[in-house]
């Protein structure tokens, strides 16, 4: 796919071992095409773990803080990877295939040491496979998302709920069909063996670019996340951070049963965090970036874990965590940028959420 | 590509110099390495410039970059306009999206700058590497 890309003339950028598009025409361009009409991505560096048999399912529910039983057939969710300390090793999209077979995507560059922290707590026999080799993924997101992937296959695309998939063929090479994505948009997520790459990016964009697709790469894949409020690992979310205290406490049910960290983050949810990621949006013209450190009334407070110009927004958007007394709506806060100590201002998340049709 | 009567840094600004006056702005090269520019910080008038040391921040969507003064001087000018349109520097990085005017301190240092032959050598070297 390098070729390919480098065809379109992106600048490509050496992530954790990929060499990856980090943009084609313009971040600015592309975030406001995925917003507005479409955006091809390739995400290929993405990582697969499948798990399968009979315990499979116990697996899933041992090393995840959410609730795989909750998932039918044909259906995926978010959920973490989680540690005895109940951190994230990683973030993940479980899809359930049967009742045997459950699909993960991680993140690329936590793949191995996913894949070596399921297998050291796999007591109960269940198969694990390091898959990444045997997959690539494009992600095609934006309003105009389905319509141009309808095009190429006869899986009737409107019939998949958000969060469910479906096996299919896109333009003749069998696809895992997953309605996801991390853009904040409709769209589609599609898994495939790597030979059909190049194939299958070239005919989603020559079709798509007719309704304003554009290819995307890494830049505005984060910019597009960023104002949807999602987190990425590394950044809001890592080995120091639990679900309660960034804010996904929909992904974290102790309810369950037993899993890894489990008595620790029931323990934390007792007690309330001492800290919670929250949003912000810069009061000037001021762009805070990854890193920076929050000041509150004038006392360090916190770091910035994104921070960005929302392209889409208009404005200078970032997530930081700050003390759990201090994360209110509306709260001031202070980010050191430069000499500067630039004025800031806790707002509710998510800062973007499209229109629902 | 690159204005013959210019001249040109490692770090990618250009100078154009009128009598006692140089005008500053980043390169083509620059502008499209950082992408979408979103934000310009600039001197205020009136303020020493050094040869070598930077002088304000150009950032785009992605990156901060930091800019460097080609030679030393007093600021007589910023380019107001960029405050509101900053994406003049990626359309026009040689004319419109200039980002200051100097007093040279030091005529002579405008010498021992790269001409534009040398600096299209500079970056084309950079892009094969790439």
């Amino acid at each position: 796919m390098n070729d390919v890309h480098r065809r379109l003339n992106a600048k490509m950028v050496n992530f954790g071992g990929w060499d990856m598009p980090v943009e084609y025409s313009g971040i600015v361009a592309e975030h406001m095409a995925t917003r507005t009409a479409a955006g091809l991505f390739d995400v290929s560096h993405m990582g697969e773990i499948e798990v399968r048999g009979g315990r499979a399912l116990d697996l899933v529910q041992r090393v995840t803080c959410n609730d795989a039983s909750k998932l039918a057939v044909g259906q995926a969710h978010y959920s973490g990877l989680m540690n005895e300390r109940g951190t994230f090793v990683d973030d993940l999209l479980v899809h359930k295939i049967s009742d045997t077979h459950y699909f993960l995507c991680v993140n690329a560059s936590n793949q191995d040491q996913d894949f070596e922290h399921i297998r050291a707590h796999n007591r109960a026999g269940a198969q694990i496979e390091n898959a990444g080799e045997r997959y690539s993924q494009l992600a095609i997101q934006g309003p105009k998302a389905l319509g141009i992937l309808q095009r190429f296959t006869t899986a009737p695309l409107d019939s998949i709920h958000y969060y469910h998939f479906v096996f299919g063929q896109v333009d003749g090479a069998d696809c895992l069909i997953a309605r996801t994505g991390y853009t904040g948009e409709d769209g589609f997520e599609i898994y495939f063996a790597p030979e059909h790459s190049e194939k299958l990016w070239s005919a989603l964009l020559d079709a798509g670019s007719e309704q304003g697709m554009l290819p995307c790469g890494l830049g505005a894949r984060n910019t597009l996340r960023l104002e949807a409020s999602m987190c990425l690992y590394g950044h809001e979310i890592d080995e120091t951070t639990t679900p309660w205290e960034a804010g996904l406490g929909w992904i974290c049910k102790p309810g369950k049963g037993e899993f890894l960290g489990r008595d620790i983050l029931v323990r934390q949810k007792e007690a309330g965090v001492d800290r919670a990621l929250v949003g912000f949006e810069m009061q000037d013209r001021l762009i805070a970036r990854d890193a920076c450190a929050v000041s509150i009334a004038g006392r360090p407070a916190g770091r910035v874990t994104s921070g960005s110009p929302a392209p889409f927004l208009k404005k200078n958007i970032g997530m930081a965590y700050v003390p759990a007394a201090s994360k209110a709506p509306g709260t001031e806060i202070s980010i050191g940028i430069r000499a500067n100590d630039a004025p800031a201002r806790i707002v509710p998340m998510p800062f973007y959420k499209r229109a629902k049709v | 590509m690159y204005p013959s009567d210019y001249r040109y840094t490692k770090e990618h600004e250009w100078i154009k110099v009128t009598g006692e006056t140089g005008t500053i702005g980043i390169t083509d090269y620059a502008q499209h390495e950082l992408g979408d520019v979103v934000f310009v910080e600039m001197p205020a008038l009136g303020t020493k410039i050094t040869s070598g040391q930077v002088f304000g921040t150009v950032e785009s969507v992605k990156a901060v970059s930091e800019i460097f003064a080609p030679v030393s001087g007093e600021v007589t000018e910023a380019n107001a306009a960029l405050t509101s349109t900053p994406e003049t520097v990626n359309n026009d990085p040689h004319g419109a999206g200039w980002l200051i005017k100097v007093k040279l301190a030091n005529p002579a240092e405008v010498s021992g700058l790269m001409d534009a032959a040398a600096y299209q050598a500079f970056v084309s070297e950079k892009e094969t590497s790439a």
